[in-house]
Formats: C-alpha cells, sequence, structure tokens
C-alpha cells in the first residue's frame, strides 16, 4: 500500500470529501443507534428536525453554533500554522473571565465604549494564555498539545477558586457563579424573546476576517508557509517563531471571544459549566471545514444542529443524547481521513 | 539484438519484460536481462533513468504493471520483500540502513536472530563475521559503534550484513558516491572476490568510468527503457555517453571568467560538532566578483554546515563574515537576502520549496513582503502571478498552470524555479549547493549554462559539487574541502583527478593535526 500524491482539491472536491465523511459518520452511527434498539431513519430524522424543524430549532441550532465557531476558528488558525492548540476550552474561560470582571460594574461606562473595550481586553487576556506555551515550543522545544491540554484543567480549577471565592456573586444564594454583567456590557438578542443574540453576528464578521487573514495577508501566507514546511519557510526569509507567536495571538483571542459572547450574550454571568466542551469540539468543527475559516461557520451550524437535534430526538425516543458525543468524535476520525485521501491516492500494490 | 553475455550458464537472475507507470510517468518500460553466476553487471543510467524503480522491483517494493522476475529458476511472488531476502539477493542501499547506536556485530545480526540470544550464537556469529571479513578483506572492528565507523567502513558493514545472511545476488545502488577514490578502489578488490567466490552482482551508478572499471558487461538505462547492453571489454565511455543521453550532449562552453575584487569573505569560521556533522575548522574562504569557486569533496565533510552560514540559516560560533568588506553582524537569511545573495539550497523538497504550496506562492517566498508583491500587509497576487509566469517562461519550466503545487513538479523543473528565483535581481554573490544532482543531462547544461552568465555579469559564485567532475567542468578556481577544513585553492586544471582525489581524503592538508587539540 502506497501513497501517490494528487493535485490540489478544487471546490467540488472540497465539498464531497466533507460529505462523503458525514455520509460514513452517520453509517457508523446507525449501528450504535440500531444496537440501541431505535431504527437509524427515525432518529436521523429526528435529529434533523430538532435541529431545523422549526423557528425554535434553528434559532437554537445557531445559538449553539456561535461559540463553536469562535473556538473553531482558534483552531483552524493555530492548525494551519501547525500550532496544536488543543487548549481553546481554557481561553474560552479566560475569555468569561475577563468579560465578568470588566462587565459586572467594575467599569461604568456607555456600551458604545464599554463593549470595545471589553473585546480588546477578552482578545488580549486569551492570546497571553497561548503565549505561554507558543513561547515554552519557541524556546524549548516543549510539545504545546501537551502544555496547551493541561492548561484547560489548570485554567478551569482556577476558574472554580475565582467563583467560590473573589468573584463569587454575593446574592447568588451561594452558588458559584459571578455577578451578572450589566446592561451595558450585554451584547443585544438579534431577535426579541429569542436566545439568538449579536454573538452570532460578531462570529460571522470573525470568520471573514479570518478568512481574509489567511488568504489574502501577508501573515497567513506566512502562517500557511510555516505550517507547511518550517524549514523551508526560514530559509526563504520568513521569521518562522515571530509567525508562530502571531499565530497564537490571533488563535488564543479568537477562543476567548467564545466566552465572552457565551457570557455577554447568553447566559448573563460566569459559571463552571459556561462550556460543555466547546473549545474541544471546535478542534472537529475545524477539522471537518479543513481548516478553511468560511467553512468553519458551516461545519460549526451542523456540528450544533447534531447536539440540539440530538437533546430533542433523545426526548422523543429514548435513545441517549450521547450518540451525538459519538457522532461529533466520528466525524473528526473519518474527516481526517477524508482529508488524507484528498491528497493522496492510495495504490494497493 | 544486443550480444548476450559469454558465460552458458543458467542465469541466477532474470527480469522479463517489467513495466511500471507511475501517473503518466513510465518508469520502467518492458525492461528484461539475466545475471550469470560471478558475473557483475552495471546499470547505467541517468538520475531519473528507472534503476532504483527496477531494483525495487526486483525486491518486491514495488509491484509491476506487466513482467516476472526469477531467481535461480523459481518466479519470485511479486510485492513480497521477504522472498527476495529468502531466495539470496541482497541490497546495500545509497544511504545506509545502519543503526548509529549498536555496535557493528549487533548490526550485523540485527533482524536475523531472537533478542535474548544466548552468548553461544553470538560467537558462532562473530566467528562467522571474522570469517567473512577475512576472505573478502572487509576489516572491521565488530565491537565499534556505528557512530564512531567512517563512511567507507559503514560501507564494509552493509556489505557484511549482505553476506551474512548469505546472499548470492548482491545489488549496490551508486555505492561510491560518498567514497574517496582511495576508498572505492578497495570496495572494488572487493567486489572482485566476491565474484570469485561465486556470488553475482549488479552494480548500479551514473559514473561511466567506473562501470567500465568493474562490470563486466553494462546494461543501459535511459528513461525508463533499456537503451543497450554492452560487453565492457568491447566499448568506451563516448559509447556509453551516447547510449546514456540519447541524443548528443551539449557540453557547456566554458570560458575563463575575469575575477575581479573580493566580494564575500568568510574568515576563521569555526563551529560545533554536532551529531552527523563534522565541525568546521577555521575555515577562511574569499569569493571574487566573476569568478566560480568549486568546493569539491565527498559527501558529509562539512559543506552543509558551510552552505547553511552562507544561506544564512546559521551563524558561526567563531570567525565573521565579510560582504563587500564590511563584517557582517546580523546573519538570517533574511539578511542574507538582503546583501543580494542568491542561494540554490541542496536539498529542493526540504527547503529549497515548500512542496504543498503553488509555484506563485513558492517564487514570490524570498521576497514576499517587499513593496513588489505586498502592500499594507496585503498581497498581491497578480504580481507574484506575473513574477512566476516569467519565471516559467524564461526558463522554460514544465507546468500546466503556476497554480499548482510545486510537488507535482519533476525535479529538474522545480530546480529552474529555484535557479530563477534566486537569480531574480542579479545577485553580486551566488552559492549553488549541488545545484544539478537528480536532474537529466539536458537540465544540467542549462543550470550551467544560466550560472556562466550570472558569473559573466559579475557575480561571485561558489559552486558545492560532490560531483568531481561538475566542480571540475565549471570551477575557475578549486578548493576542497574534507574534514571541516579546506584546502588552498588552485586554478583551473592545476591539480590532477588523483591530486583532488588525495585532498579529498583529507591528506596533503597543510594544517593536517595543528587543529586537532
Amino acid at each position: 500500500m502506497r501513497l501517490e500524491a494528487k493535485k490540489a482539491p478544487g471546490l467540488a472536491q472540497a465539498i464531497l470529501y466533507p460529505a462523503g465523511a458525514i455520509f460514513a459518520t452517520l453509517v457508523i452511527a446507525s449501528v450504535l443507534v440500531t444496537l440501541a434498539g431505535a431504527s437509524p431513519f427515525d432518529v436521523f430524522y429526528l435529529v434533523l428536525k430538532g435541529a431545523a424543524g422549526s423557528q425554535f430549532a434553528i434559532i437554537e441550532t445557531l445559538t449553539r453554533a456561535t461559540p463553536l465557531i469562535f473556538t473553531g476558528l482558534a483552531v483552524a488558525v493555530a492548525f494551519r500554522a501547525k500550532l496544536w492548540n488543543i487548549g481553546a476550552e481554557a481561553q474560552l474561560y479566560v475569555g468569561g473571565v475577563v468579560t465578568v470582571v470588566l462587565g459586572t460594574g467594575t467599569l461604568q461606562l456607555p456600551a458604545a465604549i464599554l463593549m470595545p473595550v471589553i473585546i480588546a481586553c477578552v482578545l488580549l487576556g486569551g492570546a497571553l494564555l497561548l503565549l505561554g506555551p507558543a513561547f515554552l515550543k519557541i524556546r524549548f522545544g516543549v510539545d504545546e498539545v501537551v502544555t496547551t491540554l493541561l492548561l484547560n484543567f489548570i485554567v478551569l480549577l482556577f476558574v472554580s477558586m475565582l467563583l467560590e471565592g473573589v468573584l463569587k456573586d454575593p446574592m447568588g444564594l451561594g452558588w458559584p457563579q459571578s455577578k451578572r454583567v450589566i446592561a451595558e456590557a450585554q451584547l443585544p438578542r438579534l431577535i426579541t424573546g429569542k436566545r439568538l443574540h449579536f454573538g452570532f453576528v460578531l462570529a460571522l464578521a470573525a470568520a471573514f476576517i479570518t478568512w481574509f487573514i489567511m488568504k489574502k495577508s501577508v501573515l497567513g501566507y506566512e502562517m500557511r508557509a510555516v505550517g507547511h514546511n518550517p524549514e523551508a519557510a526560514g530559509f526563504a526569509g520568513i521569521p518562522v517563531r515571530k509567525v508562530l507567536i502571531k499565530t497564537a495571538l490571533l488563535s488564543g483571542g479568537l477562543a476567548a471571544l467564545a466566552g465572552y459572547s457565551e457570557v455577554a450574550g447568553l447566559k448573563g454571568n460566569l459559571t463552571l459549566d459556561l462550556s460543555p466542551g466547546f473549545g474541544y469540539t471546535g478542534i472537529v468543527v475545524a477539522m471537518l471545514a479543513m481548516l478553511n475559516p468560511l467553512g468553519v461557520v458551516a461545519s460549526a451550524i451542523f456540528i450544533a444542529g447534531i447536539f440540539v437535534g440530538a437533546d430533542a430526538m433523545s426526548r422523543a425516543t429514548g435513545v441517549p443524547s450521547y450518540i451525538a458525543q459519538v457522532m461529533v468524535a466520528t466525524a473528526l476520525l473519518t474527516m481526517v481521513t477524508a482529508i488524507m485521501l484528498s491528497r493522496y491516492r492510495i495504490r494497493w500494490r | 539484438m544486443e550480444p548476450r553475455h559469454s558465460a552458458g550458464a543458467e542465469p541466477v537472475l532474470r527480469l522479463d519484460g517489467i513495466t511500471i507507470t507511475f501517473g503518466d510517468l513510465v518508469a520502467n518500460d518492458d525492461i528484461s536481462f539475466d545475471l550469470s553466476k560471478g558475473e557483475i553487471v552495471a546499470l547505467l543510467g541517468e538520475n531519473g533513468a528507472g534503476k532504483t524503480t527496477l531494483m525495487n522491483i526486483l525486491f518486491g517494493h514495488y509491484v509491476a504493471d506487466t513482467g516476472t522476475v526469477e531467481a535461480f529458476g523459481t518466479r519470485l511472488p511479486p510485492g513480497d520483500p521477504a522472498a527476495a531476502l529468502q531466495a539470496g539477493i541482497g541490497m546495500v542501499h545509497q544511504h545506509f540502513t545502519l543503526a548509529d547506536q549498536l555496535t557493528v556485530l549487533e548490526n550485523i545480526i540485527l533482524g536475523t536472530e531472537s533478542l535474548f540470544a544466548p552468548g553461544q550464537q553470538r560467537r558462532a556469529a562473530r566467528e562467522k563475521i571474522r570469517r567473512l571479513s577475512a576472505d573478502f578483506g572487509l576489516e572491521v572492528d565488530t565491537d565499534a559503534l556505528i557512530s564512531d565507523l567512517s563512511v567507507g567502513e559503514r560501507q564494509r558493514v552493509e556489505i557484511l550484513k549482505a553476506l551474512y545472511r548469505d546472499v548470492r545476488i548482491l545489488i549496490l545502488d551508486e555505492p561510491t558516491a560518498v567514497l574517496t577514490p582511495s576508498e572505492t578502489e578497495a570496495l572494488f578488490r572487493t567486489l572482485k572476490k566476491l565474484v570469485e567466490k561465486g556470488l553475482s552482482i549488479i552494480f548500479i551508478s551514473h559514473k561511466l568510468y567506473e562501470v567500465l572499471a568493474i562490470s563486466d558487461r553494462i546494461l543501459v538505462l535511459r528513461g525508463g527503457r533499456l537503451a543497450g547492453t554492452l560487453q565492457s571489454a568491447g566499448t568506451n565511455r563516448a559509447e556509453l555517453a551516447a547510449l546514456m543521453v540519447g541524443d548528443k550532449v551539449e557540453e557547456t562552453e566554458f570560458t575563463s571568467g575575469s575575477p575581479g575584487g573580493t566580494v564575500f569573505c568568510l574568515k576563521n569560521i569555526t563551529t560545533l560538532h554536532r551529531p552527523g556533522r563534522p565541525a568546521l575548522q577555521d575555515v577562511s574562504l574569499d569569493l571574487r566578483a566573476g569568478e566560480i569557486t568549486g568546493l569539491a569533496g565527498v559527501s558529509g565533510n562539512g559543506q552543509a554546515t558551510l552552505s547553511a552560514i552562507i544561506e544564512g540559516r546559521e551563524t558561526p560560533q567563531q570567525g565573521g563574515i565579510e560582504i563587500e568588506g564590511m563584517s557582517v553582524r546580523q546573519w538570517s537569511p533574511r539578511a542574507a537576502l538582503g546583501r543580494n545573495i542568491g542561494r540554490i539550497p541542496e536539498d529542493r523538497h526540504a527547503i529549497g520549496m515548500i512542496d504543498d504550496m503553488n509555484i506563485v506562492e513558492n517564487v514570490i517566498s524570498e521576497a514576499y513582503a517587499s513593496p513588489r508583491f505586498a502592500r499594507y500587509g496585503i498581497l498581491d497576487m497578480k504580481a507574484g502571478r506575473a513574477f512566476a509566469e516569467e519565471i516559467i517562461r524564461d526558463y522554460d519550466v514544465k507546468c500546466p498552470s503556476p497554480d499548482i503545487r510545486a510537488r507535482l513538479l519533476s525535479g529538474g523543473n522545480m530546480q529552474k524555479l529555484i535557479l530563477g528565483r534566486a537569480l531574480d535581481g542579479d545577485p553580486g554573490i551566488i552559492l549553488a549547493n549541488q545545484p544539478t544532482r537528480g536532474l537529466d543531462i539536458g537540465a544540467v547544461s542549462y543550470v550551467h549554462k544560466r550560472l556562466i552568465e550570472a558569473r559573466d555579469r559579475g557575480a561571485a559564485i561558489l559552486l558545492i559539487s560532490e560531483d568531481l567532475d561538475e566542480v571540475r567542468a565549471l570551477s575557475d578556481r578549486i578548493v576542497v574541502i574534507s574534514k571541516g577544513r579546506l584546502s588552498e585553492p588552485s586554478g583551473r586544471g592545476e591539480l590532477s583527478v588523483r591530486e583532488l582525489g588525495e585532498l579529498m581524503a583529507g591528506h596533503g592538508f597543510a594544517d593536517e593535526g595543528s587543529h586537532a587539540a
């Protein structure tokens, strides 16, 4: 068995391969569904209905997709430069912490000033968190997979400490939760009375800006070059270390925005269950999008749909909603396989 | 039909009608030959002629589209390397396959016995190796670590490894590429002894004089086809060269340069020793405008380090660089580019090009941030594309479009792109490290022509090559590198091949021994 390089995939293939991966995922998931005693077709229909079958479902899916777009972008940017940021979860929580530190009345400013200030500080917070692992990688060759992954636990425990201590809401009846953000810091709802908020618009804007940076800018070129071949990039005079630092700053900042948008747009305060693994799911989102920032939007909505739909399906059929987790994890594996197949042809000889 | 080999004995190996294609490339096209007992057959051909592919088929690493391999009268199952080994076929690869941190003995028996062999077996193995090395003149200390051995000794270990497995057919892939002339002679003596004992040998090379010296019969491969089979006794270099290249070779016309002032200067450079790379010891070198300085030497004697320093990828621990008489402080690839140094790196795939990026992205890589290709942090892909098209046109690069990934280009076309990128803006200093390795003859003479053109418009060129013929053909001045030291420069034609060979082997250095401390 040998691998042969293929021509770069065209647009049709860029859609075909993720579609194939998703199809394979459904096939694998249907085995589990059958084992759980339900009909795969019923289950998938109910998932689809739960994700997109009504206005409520669609709004819920887009709301759930919002943090996934941010973490997906964070991962896509980092992975493009082969900086393996597994720590979007931690950066997300840092974004949440910064939001409640500044947004719960500490700063009394009009919304038009307060929001940009908070967003800037959130970006900075997430960026600084990833700077540490990036520095250790560049200076001492410490594997960033390990450092960023472990930082997730450290930061979560740190947030837990804050919520039991200085950030604890005195009016919170003893629950480990922060005070609520003031009205000036809140992201407005897009539709009155519905959960979808302005964070979704920010996510779309972030996706477009990230796409522009990756595709058109000098920095994006440098990041791609470093990601493909750091040796050759260095030979050509590309400052590899600086590029990695810039990548880390961008990636960490994007992930932190997920925390900001969840706190300021949806939850209103910081709790320990702010993220049910949005940071990790961002990896699947990015891979499914083949690291394309615009594709991240589509894949985030898709993944969010699976989660939202699975909840609805589970209530109707009794098949555990964990099937969503299995599907998302399987999708990562099938997608990685599909990406390889899009670049190489297998010759069985 | 070409004359068959004289011996009437049954062939030990027979390849029949081997054809294999990779995509559009026909790597081997209907190749048939056989090998007799006690015969040395040379497989001669340019890089890319299909020699290595053919051997990979023989070995079961690749499966041919059509054709069969027979050893000792039995057909080998395709795609089964174990069967080839079982049949007594052994190979010494161009790049050795030895574990550096194990001893010679351990390397030789590796894979032939269980990990928990009792001492008794070890003793038997040691005895067998001792006998083999005595029989064939392959002296080597069985208890030495591989990392302590010279290249020539490592090759002996590889040959012993094959003999230890009782091979009857030995294949050597470019065995002399890493050897000095005297080591080559020792190898040839060993090979003669091996065939006297009844082994058969396939000797792969692209060096004409070598195949004439060692083989009984020569198979010439060209573009994947068997261009001819000749008895070594009845042929000569000219005939072989013509067969190998096909159409008439356009020898690069050499005219002497007219050297100007020194523009680039390495002063007493010393580097630290690192595994696999000898340290440079007090290396000084001047490059003059309008002159090609050739650096000859056996692979792995410090060329890589020297090249990395000039490319800007490394900063020497001691000594300095002077450009146009000014001492250089900050040194990096970008600084080197800023000083107008055109660089053709040794390894096209590893550092010369980014294989997975397209041609446009690759040709702008050394100047992407300049106003020519970027404004306000945004790339001007139109300008990049125009530049790529210019190189493709001027350097005759064969590619369907500038949007394809560099990986899909042939070695020669990739090298032309690198050449176009390096020579853009008429650099005053040019480093060409192995600029023609792996290229076909047409591309080689093209590269040579471009280098001479660059010299004639006043560039100072350092040509690093392991091919002594190339260095001699192109250089106004030759310097030899051995174990990290440079010889005194000699003028064109001043030293014979023999004398250069002595220098390459490390003899005759003025400062021999004085830097040992």
